[in-house]
């Protein structure tokens, strides 16, 4: 038996944030099924993972397959989404392990893993790491791949994301739910499994179906979609204590292997921003070249996930195991005349009642990836606070971060926090700070002294 | 061949590298820079320090605009000089310009300076300083003084201690505070307020006594003050004092914008009024004074203070509870100093200025109760 939750609640309203207001929505319509080529696994897409290889150049592989297990150990693997042969080994600087790209052989065959569905927890953990699904879990404090020697005082999962131009998760996985409800029976034999559905939406989303789960009804601007602001309200993170988070996608993905004794990483990734020539969802796996997936025009910037806290791709990049979003944007070199001292810019938006934007509370804005100013001390620091509805001061945690703190860090909620979680102080911050490299770094200081 | 890529003229190697903060802050004035962003958030708002501080500058214009006019009116009244309004707004502008031009001059050349050697972009903050400190200074104070005082806080209060954000006190009023500690002759008493150096007219005139209503009431109490000034002039600014502190309708209006953009915060400017107002009652029942409360607020500077001064992000608290009580603290701190201070008459510059050393502090006590109190709400 678990121990039982203290719950501080079981919906929350959050009132700050801010949802960013970007042009590019995807339309609710699956316009390609991608068959790729040529798949990759990166290692890079795991924080704390560290790569053995397990193939060489010419091995034929499953999907489901492993390709690379983790240094410290071996039991966590990496597999392959797809079945072919190991067409290349990219390796970068002091030759680290970049990608393993695979050539499908087109005809997608799979390892079988039974389809009996695990009935103690040992089981399910065991399925997990044999799939290459245990990566999927992400461990807090510190947002790091789950350690299997942990048990997580409970497993956390958004089922609604509200950051900018965010796949709708009802569109994605409302025809999953059996896939979810059995990967949630699956992690419930491994600790409770909380999950927060959007309330604005009441009834309407399927999510309010599942059943083995605590569900917490969560309103408000972004970020109230991210987990970790969610779990920071639902049952904090004590000094000491473990919880794990998996995204919808992946709770499905965990689901769908119980169910079909298979490994089928296939989403519907929404492709979205300003620069997309077609904004709407493509089905394809993870590790899909980005080309392949969308058009890219010059001086466009890719981004997998979103806007706030995606990972720059790149037009020759690949798509990573976590992404169900590439959002495109132009690349900001644009230089303004006076572009501070104009009254009005309507192509710009700001969340400072400074600029006029709250005039047009309902406008879509064309964004490019320009700073809009130049790099200064903190001035202005109630905006943090503004965009942060967790029960911290965003600014002594970074400040904290910066001074490498260790005592403070802990005391100002450094194990609450992600830079995701903060990622709106990026965007608002008029010293263009960059918070959650700060954060990021605050974290790996983390990680190595507590080590 | 090999091509050899020459550093450009202001780049690092070039001839004039030793320019590049002066050359990259005219440029950034003109036009946004292209940088784009290349970790963290890919989209960022459009807000920039610039724009928040020339908020605070167009937040000053009409008590800026309204003292020039005072500035002419006082001098006119006093000395029987029967000018339009037109020549008073003349006078005073005309008077006003050269404290500007210092003040801008040699706090600009510094910040240069500084930035250049740091090898950092020049920041903002004193677009606000500098436009600040004419306004909070007496019309008449020697341009080297002024100078002089300009460059202390800039050097000594900012630079320092590594630039805008980064500093302790008001740059502004810790230049007033200089002035007044180093040449009190030419800082206090009732002659200082009102200028007639350039009026050629009174070139032989001795300078008459302008005291303001502070040290009227200082000295006679309610009664002498209202046999001079009624509590509308002083509510609309028809009085002698610094040029921009007398208005108290200029002022609002820049309240107004200031509370409006969320540029100062409103928290502070209510707990400073709420913080005089209450020192102000008290000392008129325990008989400390015969002034009603709220003539606290409309006399010196304390609204300018409240409003300007006291909001400084960078040297005001940080937290939202210690907001309220460094407001309060200081207006309580100012009209104390006002009551019971038999030398020095205005208490906001020292009351600020305490308080900006003490906000560290009543920050520390907010955050620390407030995260062992969520210590203890989550064990």
């Amino acid at each position: 038996m678990h121990k039982t939750l203290s719950i501080m609640s079981n919906n929350l309203a959050l009132k700050k944030g801010l949802n960013v207001p970007l042009k590019g929505a995807a339309a609710p319509e699956v316009i390609k099924r991608v068959t790729p080529d040529v798949v990759a696994v990166k290692p890079t897409d795991f924080k704390g993972f560290l790569p053995r290889l397990l193939v060489k150049e010419g091995d034929a592989v499953l999907a489901g397959s492993p390709v690379m297990a983790h240094k410290n150990n071996p039991e966590i693997l990496l597999t392959s989404p797809v079945s072919g042969t190991v067409a290349q080994i990219v390796r970068g600087e002091k030759r680290k392990l970049l990608a393993v790209l695979v050539k499908a052989s087109g005809d997608q065959k799979a390892v079988d893993f039974g389809t009996k569905a695990p009935a103690t927890d040992a089981e399910v953990r065991a399925l997990l790491l044999k799939s290459g699904l245990w990566g999927a879990l992400i461990q807090r404090p510190y947002g790091v791949m789950a350690d299997p020697a942990v048990t997580p005082k409970a497993i956390f999962v958004s089922s609604f994301s509200t950051a900018p131009l965010a796949p709708d998760e009802d569109f994605v996985l409302g025809d999953a739910l059996a896939d979810v409800q059995a990967g949630a029976d699956a992690l419930a034999k491994v600790a409770p499994v909380h999950v927060a559905i959007r309330s604005e939406k009441g009834a309407s989303t399927p999510f309010h179906k599942l059943e083995n789960v605590t569900l917490h009804e969560v309103s408000g601007p972004h970020p109230a979609g991210n987990v970790g602001v969610q779990i920071s309200h639902i049952s904090p993170i004590l000094k000491g204590e473990t919880v794990w988070t998996v995204s919808l996608l992946h709770l499905a993905a965990i689901g769908h292997l119980v169910n079909t004794g298979k490994l089928d990483l296939t989403r519907k990734v929404a492709v979205t921003g300003p620069a997309a020539t077609r904004n709407a969802y493509v089905q394809c796996l993870p590790g899909t070249p980005v080309g392949e997936i969308a058009h890219v025009m010059p001086d466009v910037r890719v981004i997998g996930g979103d806007a706030l806290t995606g990972e720059i791709l790149g037009k020759e990049g690949y798509l990573g195991f976590f992404h169900n979003q590439l959002t495109l944007l132009h690349e900001g070199y644009d230089r303004e005349w006076f572009g501070w001292a104009k009254p009005f810019r309507p192509k710009v938006h700001s969340s400072s009642w400074c600029y006029f934007s709250w005039l047009t509370p309902g406008k879509k804005y064309d964004m490019d990836t320009n700073l809009h100013g130049g790099p200064r001390a903190f001035v202005e620091t109630k905006c943090f606070e503004d965009v942060t509805p967790m029960d911290i001061f965003p600014i002594y945690l970074i400040k904290a971060c910066l001074a490498g703190d260790i005592e403070k860090m802990e005391q100002f909620g450094i194990y609450e926090v992600l830079p995701e979680d903060l990622a709106l102080c990026d965007y608002v911050d008029p010293s263009k700070n960059e918070i959650q490299a700060i954060i990021q770094k605050g974290i790996d200081l983390m990680i190595k002294e507590m080590a | 061949m090999a091509e050899e890529i020459k550093p450009g003229l202001f780049e690092k190697g070039g001839k004039l590298y030793w320019l590049h903060s002066s050359i990259d802050a005219f440029d950034t004035f003109l036009r946004v820079p292209g940088t784009v962003t290349f970790k963290g958030a890919h989209v960022r708002d459009g807000i920039d320090l610039k724009r928040v501080m020339i908020m605070v500058v167009i937040a000053l214009v009409p008590a800026a605009l309204f003292g020039m006019y005072n500035v002419g009116l006082q001098t006119s009244t006093l000395y029987g000089l029967d000018w339009g309004w037109f020549h008073m707004f003349w006078y005073g502008l005309l008077r006003m310009l050269p404290l500007f031009v210092v003040s801008y001059a040699v706090g600009l050349a510094i910040e240069f300076a500084s930035a250049q050697i740091r090898e950092e972009e020049v920041n903002e903050g004193y677009l606000v300083t500098g436009f600040l400190i004419p306004l909070i200074v007496p019309v008449d104070v020697p341009l080297w003084m002024l100078a002089l005082a300009v460059a202390f806080s800039v050097i000594f209060v900012k630079e320092v201690f590594g630039g805008t954000g980064m500093n302790i006190w008001n740059p502004a009023l810790v230049a007033r505070a200089f002035l007044f500690f180093s040449y009190p002759s030419s800082m206090s008493g009732s002659s200082v307020w009102v200028s007639k150096t350039w009026v050629p007219a009174l070139k032989d005139v001795d300078a008459i006594s302008a005291a303001t209503p502070l040290a009227i009431a200082h000295d006679g109490g309610v009664e002498a003050l209202s046999s001079q000034y009624s509590f509308m002039d002083m509510f609309w600014g028809f009085i002698p004092g610094s040029t921009g502190e007398t208005s108290v309708v200029a002022i609002l209006l820049g309240a107004a914008l200031l509370v409006w953009t969320g540029v100062a915060s409103w928290k502070i400017m209510v707990s400073s009024l709420a913080g005089g107002l209450l020192v102000g009652w008290l000392g008129q029942i325990g008989g400390a004074t015969t002034l009603p409360c709220y003539y606290q607020l409309v006399m010196g500077g304390f609204l300018f203070g409240s409003v300007f001064m006291a909001t400084d992000p960078v040297t005001a608290a940080q937290t939202e509870v210690g907001k309220w009580i460094y407001g309060f603290l200081i207006g309580a701190l100012a009209v104390v100093v006002r009551l019971w201070n038999p030398g020095y008459m205005e208490g906001m510059m020292l009351a600020i200025l305490f308080m900006n050393t003490m906000a560290p502090i009543i920050d520390h006590c907010v955050v620390t109760a407030f995260t062992n109190r969520r210590i203890k709400a989550k064990a």
